[in-house]
């Protein structure tokens, strides 16, 4: 008897552990995502009781809609001013913290102070220190004598302000991720090229870089999927307005979702919206596992 | 799909667990040159310092002083001596107050929950042997690049259907386990238990519950410390979900933060004191216990 509920015990147990993880994850994870797509081929709206199956219409419709054509295009714009930059500081930051610093636990802690504000906080101060009357920035500019810019009425200028806003708190972030790569470096390859007279610069480029592709490759991905994910910035920065400026010239896709979805209650086209939107991280996704079975292979 | 994370390292854990002397880290780790860094690169770091406080700086300034000041040539860079009527104003303006208390309550059971479910399955993974363990851990590990946002809508149309919208309810329940938490437990429990330990504990006849118990459980603990202080982060800075479900009566502080901000005119002191509400708490704590979320976010944290 004991011997047979040792065995249950072994067997079992196991499974009983991951349960609860896998429950709870399916309820409220997986199953909104699949049914999802379920209600993207239906014309839903909370605002009727009748859910017309409409098959593969709100796809047709979204992909003949100005809207998410706009928004998708201020995505990918917003993505590279807030990335290519922050990245590269990052990496750079990085290379800094990467020396035998005093107190490096304190520099680290400010790398990290920006990240550690909540984005709804960082919206809003950033909305301040870009505002077109009262902002610091403008305050500046016009000290130097370059004349003020309504920094949320252009396109260009707005964006620029969102990316500052993402580039602000993901850059120390970023910097402490490539720094736990880079101290699995070995010393050695440092050392050598020291003597061989490398600058410190040549070492960044030569050395680390290369030593820690898999990383950056990694947080590429990550900032993908955190760039289709940009809500609170151009929601907050326009006085929680969902279009993203008066002519929408800073909606985001996660912001035209929040549009579509609760503000108009068209579910299924916000479903519709969402369903493509996750097939674009998918191709990322994939051309980054690309990438990196290159980069492996090519050692 | 497979990414190397940062946490794939052999010191995973270990290094947020025990914070060890100066000397034994130059030893170990790589660093360049046995140069002392020069004048120049404390300079660089103290702007880096710089440009990170300043914005945070900046809002406590505008907090402090009425409307008034911000059209003045230069602005000025002191803090002023309006803070306290202006706290008046915000919490008379939004509900601050029970905002405060539902971000505590849903930042603390989100966190206590997926510490627990995330230890009991990190073992698991880690520690014991069954069929389809690596599947599910690979399954685990994917799932951590799919933006929860995406499902937004039908988990918004299940909430209606429970009748939770409105309610802190919902916006615990998506929270309740981590997908990440797990990858890191597991991570953390390879590493930080030897399999004799649990042999010898097999030998003296323990269940394995007594084993979770007595063995990973306290073992567990530094790790739990650093997860528990990551994930409470995140949820207290968590704005689209609340948005979402919750109604501006009964708010976060992100979401109450985001009525104070809404409108054409910009009240910005008002405004900015609202920021100033939401994040002086997470600073006191990041002032405490910043070099465990250093630890934990170096092993390789994924942004959420």
């Amino acid at each position: 008897m004991k011997n047979a509920l040792y065995r249950l015990d072994l067997k079992a147990s196991p499974y009983l552990y991951v349960v609860p993880f896998f429950v709870l994850f399916a309820a409220f994870g997986v199953f909104p995502l699949a049914y999802t797509a379920w209600v993207s081929l239906h014309d839903w709206s909370l605002l009727s009781d009748t859910h017309t199956f409409v098959g593969i219409q709100n796809y047709k419709d979204l992909f003949a809609d100005e809207y998410f054509w706009n928004a998708l295009r201020n995505t990918a714009q917003i993505w590279v001013m807030s990335t290519v930059p922050q990245l590269i500081m990052a990496l750079v930051l990085a290379h800094v913290l990467n020396q035998r610093l005093r107190a490096p636990t304190f520099w680290r802690m400010t790398a990290l102070l920006p990240n550690i504000t909540s984005v709804a906080a960082v919206a809003i101060i950033f909305g301040q220190i870009f505002g077109k009357d009262y902002g610091l920035i403008n305050w500046l500019l016009d000290s130097l004598g370059l004349g003020r810019i309504d920094w949320q009425a252009g396109t260009a200028s707005s964006q620029i302000a969102i990316s500052v806003m993402i580039i602000w708190r993901w850059t120390g972030y970023n910097a402490l991720i490539y720094l736990a790569a880079m101290q699995a470096v070995s010393k050695d390859l440092y050392d050598a090229a020291s003597l061989d007279g490398a600058s410190s610069f040549q070492q960044l480029t030569r050395i680390t870089v290369p030593a820690i592709r898999p990383t950056i490759i990694f947080t590429v991905i990550i900032s993908t999927i955190g760039g289709m994910q940009v809500l609170a910035e151009p929601l907050l920065f326009g006085g929680a307005s969902v279009t993203g400026g008066s002519d929408r010239q800073f909606q985001t896709l996660s912001l035209y979702l929040y549009e579509v979805g609760f503000s108009r209650f068209d579910f299924g086209y916000a479903s519709t919206a969402a369903w493509v939107m996750f097939f674009i991280i998918v191709i990322v996704a994939g051309i980054n596992y690309f990438l990196t079975s290159r980069v492996r292979s090519s050692r | 799909m497979t990414t190397t994370t940062p946490a794939a390292n052999s010191y995973a854990g270990r290094a947020a667990a025990t914070v060890e002397p100066e000397a034994q880290i130059k030893r170990r780790r790589g660093f360049r040159a046995d140069r002392r860094p020069g004048k120049l690169v404390y300079l660089a770091l103290a702007g880096v310092a710089l440009f990170s406080a300043f914005p945070l700086y900046w809002s406590l300034v505008v907090a402090s002083h009425d409307n008034g000041i911000l059209g003045q040539v230069p602005p000025p860079l002191g803090l002023g001596g309006n803070l306290f009527a202006n706290l008046d104003r915000a919490f008379g303006t939004v509900p601050f107050f029970k905002a405060l208390l539902n971000s505590v309550i849903i930042s603390g059971a989100i966190t206590f929950s997926v510490v627990l479910f995330s230890t009991l399955a990190g073992f698991s993974f880690a520690k014991l042997r069954f069929k389809g363990r690596n599947a599910l851990l690979v399954v685990i590990i994917a799932t951590m690049m799919i933006p929860n946002q995406l499902g937004i809508i039908p988990l918004y149309m299940l909430m209606a259907k429970i009748e939770w919208t409105g309610t802190l309810y919902a916006v615990v329940a998506p929270g309740l386990v981590s997908a990440f938490g797990v990858f890191f437990m597991t991570q953390y429990l390879r590493e930080a238990v030897p399999d004799e330990l649990l042999e010898a504990a097999r030998v003296d006849g323990c269940t394995t519950i007594r084993i979770f118990w007595h063995v990973i459980l306290p073992a567990s603990k530094p790790a739990a410390a650093v997860l528990g202080m990551l994930t409470f982060m995140t949820a207290w800075n968590d704005f689209f979900w609340p948005l979402v479900v919750l109604t501006p009566e009964d708010p976060t502080v992100q979401t109450a933060l985001s009525t104070l901000a809404s409108g054409y005119i910009q009240d910005y002191s008002l405004s900015l004191t609202g920021t100033a509400i939401a994040t002086v708490p997470l600073l006191v704590v990041f002032g405490l216990l910043g070099k465990y979320i250093i630890g934990g976010i170096m092993q390789g944290a994924v942004k959420s």
